[in-house]
């Protein structure tokens, strides 16, 4: 091994080699691939789960499980697609492997504190697993843990919260390492409005995980002083409030859609002006529209509990900034669709995730509105267009966001390519598959299809049958996809420096980097996306 | 297609307007960006286009693309506002029925003992429900009324609305209680006002039922345990009394006698001893629901239930 002369120029996968040198890792790209196969890992059994609910809903009545088994299905797949694969998801995968480069540095500023923070998550991952076998109940509380049946009925809230603590503890350290990083490490020359989108995309991230977490602190701290010493937070038997428990779950879960989203539209902000050859229209727009995301989406929390009997003031203000927060989404939506006008479009598959991320999202972000007015969301409040509304903005935005991403950098994280006409085919089995599932939950929520529910009323029965054929096709090319991606590591062709000409700076470096990334770090002297000659021109 | 457009009661217009408006405005948006999106990945393809155009922004464009959604959004606020705010003022002439929220059912107490399994509404009078939960939290959801609003312990929650349709609604319980979440379900059923009355003058007053019986209904214990036999939840309380049953506790398996202390335990610590083939922690204790002299009457009643046999 140690005289075996590599053919392959040592980059950061080959030079070192060995499981410890792995699990000791302290390179920002390696410690983003094992987020990655951590997070691929628990979404692909949260997945798994997913469609054996469907399977469940296929037809009336019991169809393969128990109600009890369906109600704890529900609860594990929301914890594990929330708690431990989309809330990380992006930014520890894609944040840590391209984050540096981006801004041409060797690494974050605190390459261990980094590794730290991958083993917090693994700790809080597992411990959220745990949560929910310890004691032999099985889980049923719901992800949202709402007091009192959570209390009443779960033991385990102390730690399923201490699990969520520990996860935004990850996110938190996480968060501070990207904000030192992106003030302190930028290349010579790359001012603020020089930085790449997608870093300041991580760098919005990076203020919510940072200041939105500690609540989950609070909170947990509160009801272990409830559980323990029973001074009455919560529970309405101990002189408690059971809303003031959703308040508080909300001033972070809420915030934490945007940690979910924020990067994904960062993502797709990176691929459109690659495939267009063409600058991304509006720059200044989307750097601010995120930072306005950041800031005003730590106002709207309540609008996840206008059926709770919150004051008639609470209710309209709440009403009123959630249609404030639409605005910055509907800019960068506008300046996606720009930055394609007029290029010289390539319809690969990153693009073809990209677009379908804006029309999933369109879709998902059109129906928050109707969630946001007070009148309609009382009539579809908790059914299933709620269901079909945040599956619609966190699998079809981030979910979406993550497979453009995984399908952009692809190349440069392995120095092989995919095979282009089988990816194409899983996305179409994957596009579908999504739209004939979450579709009609719009409709039967509309009709009155409320959500967890075990069964059904006969009305809904057509309704839920075209869904689960829909979770079918779409776990095919969830699979078709993952097959693709995973064949080609080491079978896929070589991949060049810069297969889709793109112009940040992670092109610049070899496929796969090196371990310090540059050589000599660049200085930067211009705006991040000029394509002076874009190669496509006709010569 | 049964309840959206097909609205009973005053609120349904205004709350239709409002999803119409919004709906509308939402798909001509998502039609338009689809169009547009598909129109440019194929008008200017590479194939066609080899040479890109270098622009990059363009500051009317972004002051129009932000200030017509501004607009358009706050319409929608408006309407979903105006829509909503009446709910909140309950007219001073409204009938008032306290609603009871529990594991896993509805009831409804019109007052002097008169408590129904399912909502029964005279038509055009308004009508308050005023929500009490017994246990955890629970929605209550009419979709055809348009009207929801969660059952929170210790919360004094109210809705009202003024039915103006005769017929058979659904009820559903919207805010996630437990097992039997999903069939925490009734009716809601509007008649004119002869026949309402009519109804509730024959409706049973409880307390006319054995006294033990009317304590597990109004507890809704048979929910989960069966006075038939039939293997629900819990185990059934038919034969209980007398009757010999296998029990795990934390010491292990027993052997015990359903007498008046087994029941009595059974209510207070449901968890200490679990009858062979049932789950544990899905009952929770009654020892501050039930007054000592009610646990007495139930346990009489079992003992008069077996004696009858």
């Amino acid at each position: 091994m140690n005289n075996q002369v590599s053919a392959e120029p040592l980059n950061y996968l080959n030079h070192k080699t060995g499981l410890w040198s792995w699990l000791t890792a302290t390179d920002h790209k390696r410690i983003g691939l094992l987020y990655l196969y951590a997070i691929t890992t628990f979404f692909l059994t949260a997945a798994v789960l997913g469609l054996l609910m469907k399977i469940e809903k296929s037809t009336i009545g019991p169809t393969i499980m128990t109600a009890q088994t369906y109600n704890a299905m529900f609860t594990l797949h929301g914890i594990i697609m929330i708690f431990i694969v989309v809330i990380p998801g992006l930014a520890a995968v894609f944040g840590n492997i391209c984050l540096p480069i981006m801004i041409g540095a060797k690494d974050v500023a605190f390459p261990k504190l980094n590794l730290f923070s991958f083993y917090v998550y693994i700790t809080g991952a597992c411990l959220g697993l745990y949560s929910q076998f310890a004691h032999g109940h099985s889980p049923d509380a719901g992800w949202t843990f709402y007091v009192p049946y959570s209390a009443e009925v779960n033991s385990n809230i102390i730690l399923a919260l201490l699990a969520a603590f520990t996860l935004g503890f990850a996110s938190i350290l996480t968060g501070l390492n990207f904000i030192v990083t992106i003030h302190r490490m930028r290349a010579p020359g790359m001012t603020w409005f020089r930085m790449p989108l997608f870093p300041w995309s991580l760098y919005a991230t990076a203020w919510i995980q940072l200041l939105a977490t500690p609540v989950v602190g609070i909170t947990l701290l509160m009801v272990i002083a409830e559980r323990t010493l029973h001074v009455g937070f919560f529970d309405p038997k101990l002189g408690g409030d059971p809303v003031l428990y959703q308040h508080l779950f909300w001033i972070y879960s809420h915030p934490a859609v945007y940690v979910m989203i924020l990067p994904a539209m960062g993502v797709v902000t990176e691929i459109f002006p690659t495939f267009s050859q063409k600058p991304v229209f509006g720059y200044l727009p989307i750097v601010f529209s995120s930072l306005a995301i950041a800031l005003v989406g730590y106002f709207v929390w309540g609008h996840h509990m206008f059926t709770s009997g919150m004051s008639y003031e609470s209710r309209w203000f709440f009403s009123f900034i959630t249609f404030l927060v639409a605005i910055p989404s509907a800019i960068k939506v506008f300046n996606w669709l720009s930055t394609m006008y007029g290029g010289s479009v390539d319809l690969q598959p990153p693009l073809l995730y990209a677009i379908s991320f804006i029309f999933l999202f369109t879709i998902g972000g059109f129906t928050g509105l109707t969630l946001g007015a007070v009148a309609t969301d009382i009539h579809v409040h908790n059914t299933d267009f709620v269901v079909a509304h945040f599956h619609y903005i966190i699998f079809g935005g981030m979910g979406f966001g993550f497979f453009a991403a995984m399908h952009y950098w692809y190349p440069k994280i392995y120095g092989t390519m995919y095979h282009i006409k089988w990816a194409k085919i899983a996305w179409g089995f994957l596009f579908t598959g999504f739209n004939v599932l979450y579709f009609p939950m719009f409709i039967m929520g509309i009709q009155g299809m409320p959500r967890r529910y075990y069964d059904y009323d006969p009305k809904f029965q057509l309704g839920q049958t075209i869904s689960s054929v829909g979770a079918v096709i779409l776990f095919v090319g969830l699979i078709a996809m993952i097959a693709n991606l995973v064949y080609h590591v080491r079978r896929g062709a070589k991949a060049p420096a810069n297969p889709w000409h793109g112009v940040t700076l992670e092109w610049q470096v070899p496929s796969p980097p090196p371990h310090e990334n540059f050589d000599e770090i660049p200085v930067i002297t211009r705006e991040p996306y000029v394509f002076d000659n874009p190669y496509t021109k006709e010569k | 297609m049964t309840t959206m457009f097909s609205g009973a009661s005053n609120f349904a217009e205004s709350v239709d307007r409002a999803f119409i408006f919004i709906f509308a405005i939402s798909f001509i948006f998502t039609i338009g960006i689809t169009v547009a999106m598909i129109y440019i990945v194929i008008h200017f393809s590479r194939k066609k286009n080899k040479n890109p155009q270098q622009f990059s922004g363009n500051v009317p464009l972004e002051i129009i693309w932000t200030v017509v959604p501004l607009i358009l959004v706050l319409f929608m606020f408006y309407y979903g506002w105006v829509a909503f705010a009446p709910m909140r003022k309950v007219p001073q002439n409204s009938m008032q029925v306290k609603v009871i929220g529990r594991m896993w059912s509805w009831s409804f107490d019109y007052g002097n003992g008169k408590i129904s399994p399912d909502l029964v509404v005279p038509l055009d009078r308004n009508v308050k429900l005023n929500l009490f939960s017994e246990d955890v939290n629970h929605g209550l959801f009419i979709p055809a009324f348009r009207v929801k609003e969660d059952v929170i312990p210790g919360y004094n929650n109210y809705l009202w609305f003024q039915p103006i349709a005769k017929g058979k609604y659904d009820i559903y319980c919207t805010e996630y209680c437990g097992l039997a979440h999903s069939a925490m379900v009734a009716k809601a059923i509007v008649v004119d006002s002869l026949e309402f009355k009519t109804w509730l003058a024959d409706l049973k007053v409880v307390s006319n039922d054995d006294p033990g019986m009317a304590i597990l209904k109004a507890n809704a214990c048979i929910t989960c345990h069966s006075i038939d036999g039939t293997k629900v939840i819990g185990p059934s309380f038919k034969g209980l009394y007398g009757a010999k049953r296998m029990v795990l506790t934390d010491q292990g398996e027993k052997e015990v006698e359903a007498n008046a202390d087994y029941i009595k335990r059974a209510i207070i610590d449901p968890n200490g001893e679990i009858v062979k083939g049932y789950n544990k922690g899905l009952m929770q204790s009654y020892k501050d629901v039930l007054k000592a002299e009610d646990i007495d009457k139930i346990v009489d009643y079992f003992k008069k239930a077996s004696e009858q046999k």
